[in-house]
């Protein structure tokens, strides 16, 4: 657990980067700063590992003041990982990994086998061992500054904008693996992120900071968007928030309607009974896209893939509302399609059903809200 | 001319000693030891600081005094030294001209080395030195281990050129009553001996570039591979991008 207690950076010029900033990060938990440029998130984090020290408050980790703790051994107890993953050019990639527990008097063997371990451990080949970080990928030496700071196990993890220089495609996949190791190690995370989407996506509870270093609110992800307690909090968390909340809510069992489908490879269709747009799935029952019957011209008798619409996102049997929502709006067909676990097809749902499932949730909501709060 | 040049350092009495004069072995050997005496010493006073200026950002003005220094007359120096220091010492002995010449060499090396070992230290990437530090390193270890190593390319060019400007220089040694090669081009000019002149400069010729090969062997073996881009340039295929065209394949 690291608790700030009224902590306040002031430089001699007079500038206030944070201003009597009161919270706890759980153990165990994500916790997001998430604000502005010049709001003093950066700041915070790196009062925690006495790269920066506070003018006044006191800093708690697992209730150790952190100024009384020489600053190099505090730190190497404390995993880093910071935008640009400033990986050392001069060492390969093992040797970046291994750096903590060589400074830690580990004997090299040993070190390695560590760090080989977690070159795997964050999805990286093992033949990147013997490389040299300048012949890997932003996205790459991003994973090794992650492996870099997990290598000496240390319980509590500082992270300064470590997604934000990739592109979002990397960015997203390395957020999904992120939060998969997380749900194996359960590390006590601090994550500093100007992103709101990332904080909302990654973080247990979210600390939105207000320019000058105030705290405006504390909350959980879902807290924040259903209940944001100012202009301030509800502008910075984006207009669309009606619709991200909707990311976690769940409501138990879709009723799904049957979908007529039909195989890919198969002939064409046709009858009076069919609907101008029907679902396409491979031998396995996984859907694959949307045949428009009407466009057909006469000489595409066989449903082959290149005639499929694939724009329709799928929503998952128990998966939130937002997904079962967008499955509807992105279908050409207007009928949301939804699968099981392993993918296969179990039916469809018009936005209107989905619609109608929100409305019945909305007097629920208000319990969604009140749980998960940490302020204090 | 040229075949005359040829023929002149061809000439095997002219590589050794004889009762009238000093052969080109005893003057090369002469030559290095100057050099290398002063190289070593400019390294010893520039490394070091350079690398604490560059660690701390703190006596930077050091670095553009240094750099002044450049534009010192070099034989004008060598010259009032020699005024000054000569005439304290008696006797049978080279003492009185070595002190100036090495301290007029020195000089010369000094700027080169000090203002690239710090310009190496302060262009590793801040990300880098945060990273060091954020990890638990302390100043010295970010020192030793990162900044040091990492500023090497910079450092190995500062003191290459010092090691060229230096072997050139040094033929002024030969200005004063004291050997090196530069005894060959002065007394050619002299003598009006011309390929006997021209002989001592290819001489120095060579031996700057005999110099600088071995020092690009030494840095070849000392500087990582990961900051000069000597590796191989065969791309591993990202494990997961692998299993995704797979899929894709799969699904055609």
């Amino acid at each position: 657990m690291i608790r700030f207690e009224s902590v306040s950076k002031r430089y001699p010029d007079g500038t206030v980067a944070v201003d009597e900033l009161d919270f706890v990060a759980p153990s165990g938990q994500i916790t997001v700063l998430v604000g502005p440029s010049g709001c003093g998130k950066t700041t915070s984090l790196r009062m925690i590992n006495r790269m920066i020290e506070p003018t006044a408050g006191r800093i708690l980790i697992d209730d150790q003041d952190v100024t009384k703790v020489d600053a190099a051994q505090l730190r190497r107890g404390i995993g880093y990982v910071i935008q640009h993953a400033g990986l050392f050019p001069h060492r390969t990639i093992i040797d970046n990994v291994a750096s903590v527990p060589y400074l830690l008097g580990t004997d090299k063997k040993q070190a390695r086998a560590r760090a080989m371990e977690l070159i795997e451990r964050v999805g990286l080949d093992p033949r990147f061992a013997k490389r040299y970080p300048s012949q890997l990928s932003g996205g790459q030496q991003q994973r090794v500054g992650v492996a870099r700071a997990l290598a000496a196990d240390p319980p509590v993890m500082l992270m300064d904008e470590p997604f934000s220089a990739v592109d979002p495609v990397v960015r997203d996949q390395l957020q999904e693996e992120f939060l998969r190791l997380q749900s194996d190690l359960g590390k006590t995370i601090v994550f500093v992120t100007h992103d709101i989407d990332e904080a909302i996506k990654l973080g247990d509870q979210v600390a939105v900071l207000r320019v000058g270093g105030h705290l405006a609110q504390l909350a959980t992800p879902a807290e924040l968007l259903s209940r944001p307690v100012d202009e301030f909090v509800a502008g910075f968390v984006g207009r669309d928030r009606g619709y991200r909340a909707l990311t976690f809510t769940t409501v138990g069992e879709l009723a799904v309607h049957d979908e007529q489908t039909v195989t890919l490879g198969a002939p064409v269709p046709s009858g009076a009974d069919l609907d101008n747009w029907i679902l396409v799935v491979d031998a396995a029952n996984v859907p694959q896209g949307w045949l428009n019957l009407v466009e057909l011209s006469r000489d595409d008798t066989t449903v082959s893939a290149d005639l499929l619409y694939r724009g329709g996102t799928l929503a998952t049997q128990g998966g939130s509302l937002r997904e079962a929502l967008d499955a509807c709006l992105s279908s050409p067909s207007g009928r949301g399609v939804v699968v099981d676990s392993d993918e296969t097809l179990l039916g469809s749902i018009t936005a209107a059903e989905v619609l109608a499932l929100i409305e019945k949730r909305r007097p629920a909501a208000a319990s969604v809200t009140g749980s998960g709060s940490e302020r204090r | 001319m040229i075949g005359e040049v040829f023929t002149w350092l061809n000439d095997p009495g002219h590589w050794k000693d004889t009762r009238f004069d000093t052969g080109i072995a005893t003057q090369l050997t002469a030559h290095v030891r100057f050099c290398a005496f002063a190289l070593l010493v400019a390294l010893i006073i520039a490394l070091p600081l350079g690398l604490v200026i560059g660690h701390t950002g703190r006596g930077r003005w050091l670095i553009a005094a240094a750099n002044t220094l450049r534009a010192l007359p070099t034989v004008g120096v060598l010259v009032l030294l020699t005024v000054v220091i000569a005439p304290h010492f008696y006797g049978r002995t080279d003492t009185g001209y070595l002190i100036p010449t090495e301290i007029v060499l020195i000089v010369l090396a000094i700027p080169s080395i000090l203002s690239n070992t710090f310009a190496g230290v302060e262009n590793v990437d801040p990300a880098v030195r945060d990273a060091a530090e954020g990890m638990g390193m302390t100043g010295k270890q970010v020192l030793l281990k990162v900044e040091l190593p990492c500023s090497l390319p910079l450092i190995f060019s500062g003191f290459r050129s010092a090691t060229l400007q230096v072997i050139a220089t040094a033929t002024i040694a030969s200005y004063l009553p004291l050997g090196g090669l530069g005894r060959f081009i002065y007394d050619g000019l002299a003598q009006q001996d011309f390929p006997q002149m021209i002989g001592g400069g290819v001489l120095v010729a060579g031996l700057a570039l005999v110099a600088d090969l071995l020092l690009y062997l030494v840095q070849r073996y000392t500087v990582s591979r990961g900051l000069t881009g000597r590796f191989s340039k065969k791309r591993i295929p990202d494990a997961r991008l692998a299993s995704v065209t797979q899929a894709e394949v799969a699904a055609v």
